[in-house]
């Protein structure tokens, strides 16, 4: 038998998969075990958790494609967000359609709607495309309030449950898996979506898109697909937020969400899939994690009891981007390559 | 028939004249020079006929159609290549992905494929990849084909620069400075190139050089431009002979 | 004079006075923006902050008007200062995406931070000018109103001959130009930058105090400095002059807006008049109406 001393990769198939060794695909199939069991023995509220975490990484996925990798900075994520969730919302329990029509369509009426936004908006860069964009959204929010004909206005609306062949799944743990199977679907297909031409169309667009021109590179036609697909992709989040949530209102997305986005992906990092993913959960994860400092600390220094509120948490959070970014400018994403870096270079330090 | 005319071709900026009344006529397959002093147009010719600038008058015509008013994508596809005076590669991406990039027009899958990878999409990038092998091969850079761009050394990024145009199987390769900044050596390397690239690929060069000396040697014929507009054109000989060309750039005992 | 007429004026001088405070606001965005190229997110939280402490000034502590204003003005410019120090300095060099990142974190923790501190509940200031409106030639205007137009054209004026008169403002626009030469020429640009966001504050300091006048005080004021971003894009990032122009432009079709149209389409529609225009007003000028197209050469 012959023992390889490296990993060869024998054809140009082998140097573009996915999982390129072994190992990493065995660590996935654990990691994916671990979490098809979790609703056998973990805390519900961890699963409420993974739950928004699904619909966090789905929505930052999206976001990082137009604005990690394309370039194109967008403060109407949230908008979109909740143009997929009241579709769902509306077809769901105003029309009755099942679930699967219910994504898709979210994600169509989402995407229609990203492609209007992105026509006019292919000559505006930087300061100013982040400046239309916000007033899209802040405009959006608005007709979530007035046109209440069709969205409830204020009093908000409800979502019906999915029924999975005449199954209905109405707590958090079933919704759990349905939650996980669309999530990997999406990390795949955004995943294949970048290494392929396409992806390096929208990277070249970003670093250099003149040249991405004159090598023949439509920028038109890939800025427009750009905002399409970030939102399709926010659209389905949508969804997903409104049969997990029952109910939404327009409060639920505000021009703050698009911001807590915009945070999600610059802390795990912009322009990696793995990034969208660790920021999301990150972000998801953060107040939770502050919730519980306080809590210990209330019991360390009993002075301090009552003294917690909600509030802290956010003061935390903003505190909490500011340090990453003063020290770590790759976020997440560029932490996680130094600690495998180490590993790999483990007992030598450089 | 000549692959590339150029006719009358003004453009300004402003109050500023960047080219006057330009007429060039590209036969296929030569070896076209682009000379003349700084300021004097050579990229400002150069981002006219990749559709970059649209000048005010004139006309530019491939293979006896005018691509004047085309989108600079349009007239890749068409089969116009062209490097950069200031190397403009896409700099996070590595070697292969901005060769690969070069192959952006002939690729056919789309988004959808994209996603759904293992079929259409899977099967160009593998083809593609072989091409871009050709090219890495071709011009001797294979030891770098995985590093970022960003990190390598100038003369290697003018390859990269290079391959990446020769990545589109373009019918004509602008190449704007191919040499600048290059020794001795660097500056053979691309010249040996340059003629492989005619006799080889059989790819039309248009080039815009400072270094005379290589000029005289590779090229077929010379176009000198000065103040945006043609002084003269001809042989290697003639140009170096020729009085006005002398006055304006080469200077006195060349 | 026919009352359609008036109506139409009676809306123009509202605007006008709305317009103030959107310039006030859209000021000091600019002049950080004009020095250091950074959108200042956190504008809205020392708009908001200011006011605040202002109210609990007069309110808790029985200062008087003046007093209250003054020593606002002076913390305004000591938190300018601050922020400059601690949280932008270490993100010199940084990309530019990194240090908007950083001022919207800042944001959020100085809102969460004056949430805690100043609780949620509304505060109505204890304005200094009587109530009685004024009458001029048939329009109505309160003594609030002509103090924000009185103030914010004092501003512009001791602004303008700063800029343009004085060594520190001839500094600034050095080094906003450009940064290294203006080291080599001796300017010390660190002063320059404490100096640029302590004025900065403190302009943010006066409006949060005239809107203090106007509206009631609660953390929600930080959403004003929003609704200033189409004055500033009208008027182009860069200018001063420009702000204060955007400004009462976008506050008189705000209003205008709100008296022709409101009863038509349905209420709302005021609120997000000026996110529209700023939209148009992108589309057409994709770098603002007075603004300088960036220009690339390959």
């Amino acid at each position: 038998m012959v023992i390889r001393s490296k990993t060869f990769r024998e054809s140009y198939y082998e140097d573009i998969k996915l999982f390129q060794t072994v190992w990493i695909r065995v660590w996935i199939f654990l990691f994916l075990i671990l979490l098809a069991t979790l609703p056998l023995w973990g805390n519900p509220y961890v699963i409420y958790l993974i739950n928004l975490s699904c619909i966090a990484v789905v929505a930052a996925l999206g976001l990082n494609l137009l604005i990690g990798y394309t370039g194109q900075i967008s403060l109407a994520h949230a908008a979109f967000i909740a143009i997929g969730a009241y579709t769902t919302a509306i077809l769901s329990s105003k029309v009755g359609l099942p679930f699967w029509a219910c994504l898709f369509a979210s994600g169509g009426v989402a995407a229609a709607i990203g492609f209007g936004l992105g026509i006019p908006c292919l000559r505006l860069k930087g300061l100013y495309l982040a400046m239309a964009t916000m007033s899209f959204g802040v405009v959006l929010e608005n007709v979530l309030i007035t046109w209440d004909k069709l969205t409830g206005g204020v009093r908000g609306i409800n979502v019906a449950k999915i029924s999975l062949f005449g199954y209905p799944l109405d707590s958090d743990s079933k919704i759990y898996y349905f939650l996980l199977v669309i999530t990997v679907l999406v990390i795949l297909g955004i995943k294949n979506l970048v290494r392929t031409r396409v992806g390096r169309a929208f990277i070249a667009i970003r670093d250099r898109d003149i040249a991405a021109e004159v090598m023949g590179v439509n920028i038109t036609a890939y800025k427009v697909m750009a905002f399409t697909i970030s939102s399709f992709v926010a659209g389905i989040a949508g969804g997903m937020y409104g049969y997990t949530m029952g109910y939404i209102h327009p409060e639920h997305f505000t021009l703050l969400l698009s911001i807590q986005y915009l945070a999600m992906i610059i802390v795990g990092g912009l322009g990696t899939i793995l990034g969208s993913i660790f920021g999301a959960v990150f972000i998801i994860l953060v107040p939770e994690l502050i919730k519980g400092i306080a809590r210990f600390s209330e019991l360390l220094i009993p002075a301090l009891k009552g003294k917690y509120n909600e509030e802290w948490n956010i003061a935390a959070f903003g505190l909490l981007i500011m340090i990453f970014l003063i020290f770590e400018a790759g976020g997440l994403h560029g932490i996680w390559g130094r600690i495998k870096t180490s590993f790999k270079n483990w007992p030598y330090t450089y | 028939m000549d692959q590339l005319e150029i006719k009358n071709l003004t453009l300004a900026f402003g109050g500023i004249v960047a080219l006057h009344q330009v007429t060039m006529k590209i036969r296929k397959g030569e070896i076209h020079a682009v000379i003349g002093p700084n300021g004097a147009g050579k990229t400002s010719l150069f981002n006219c006929i990749s559709g970059v600038y649209k000048p005010m008058e004139g006309d530019i015509r491939y293979e006896e159609n005018s691509i004047l008013h085309k989108k600079p994508h349009q007239i890749a596809s068409l089969g116009i290549a062209r490097t950069f005076q200031n190397i403009e590669l896409f700099r996070h991406m590595n070697v292969i992905d901005n060769l690969l990039l070069g192959r952006h027009h002939r690729f056919r899958s789309g988004p959808l494929s994209g996603v759904f990878f293992w079929g259409r999409a899977l099967r160009e990038e593998i083809k593609h990849r072989r091409k871009v092998e050709e090219v890495i091969d071709f011009l001797e850079i294979e030891k770098v084909r995985k590093k970022t761009v960003g990190t390598l050394p100038y003369g290697i990024q003018k390859r990269v620069e290079l391959g990446r145009a020769l990545s589109m199987e373009p019918k004509i390769l602008l190449l704007d400075e191919p040499t600048s900044g290059m020794n001795v050596e660097e500056t053979e390397d691309i010249a040996r190139f340059v003629l492989d690239i005619k006799e080889e690929l059989e790819v039309t060069v248009i080039m815009v050089e400072h270094d005379i000396a290589m000029v005289m040697d590779i090229a077929d014929w010379i176009t000198v431009l000065n103040f945006g507009s043609k002084i003269a054109e001809g042989t290697p000989f003639e140009i170096q002979t020729n009085p006005k060309v002398i006055e304006a750039y080469l200077g006195e005992g060349s | 004079m026919t009352s359609g007429f008036l109506y139409f004026m009676q809306l123009f001088a509202s605007g006008i006075a709305v317009g103030c405070l959107y310039a006030l606001i859209a000021l000091g965005f600019v002049l950080i923006i004009k020095a250091t190229d950074i959108l200042n997110f956190a504008h809205g939280e020392i708009i908001m902050i200011s006011a605040m402490i202002c109210y609990f000034l007069m309110a808790k502590y029985q200062f008087s008007f003046l007093t209250a204003v003054l020593i606002t003005i002076v913390i305004a410019a000591l938190m300018g200062v601050l922020t400059e120090r601690l949280v932008l300095r270490p993100m010199l060099g940084e990309p530019i995406f990194a240090v908007v990142m950083i001022t919207i974190g800042l944001s959020i923790f100085l809102r969460s931070l004056a949430g805690i501190t100043f609780g949620h509940d509304n505060y109505v200031f204890p304005s200094p000018f009587p109530k009685e409106p004024i009458h001029l030639a048939g329009i109505t205007l309160s003594m609030t109103q002509i103090w924000v137009m009185v103030s914010t054209a004092l501003l512009v004026i001791i602004f303008f001959i700063f800029f343009k008169y004085s060594r520190m403002g001839l500094a600034m626009r050095g080094t906003a130009d450009d940064q290294e030469t203006a080291l080599l020429m001796g300017i010390s640009t660190k002063r320059v930058f404490a100096m640029v966001w302590g004025i900065a504050f403190v302009t943010a300091a006066i409006a949060g105090i005239s809107l203090a006048n106007v509206m009631v005080v609660n953390i929600g004021l930080t959403f004003t400095a929003i609704s200033a971003f189409p004055a500033i894009i009208l008027g182009g990032l860069e200018s001063i002059p420009g702000a204060i122009i955007g400004g009462l432009v976008i506050g008189v079709i705000e209003n205008l807006v709100g008296g022709y149209l409101d009863q038509a389409i349905g209420g709302g529609v005021k609120d997000v008049t000026p996110f529209v225009v700023l939209f148009l007003i992108l589309m057409i000028k994709p770098y603002g109406l007075f603004g300088k197209e960036e220009i690339e050469r390959v």
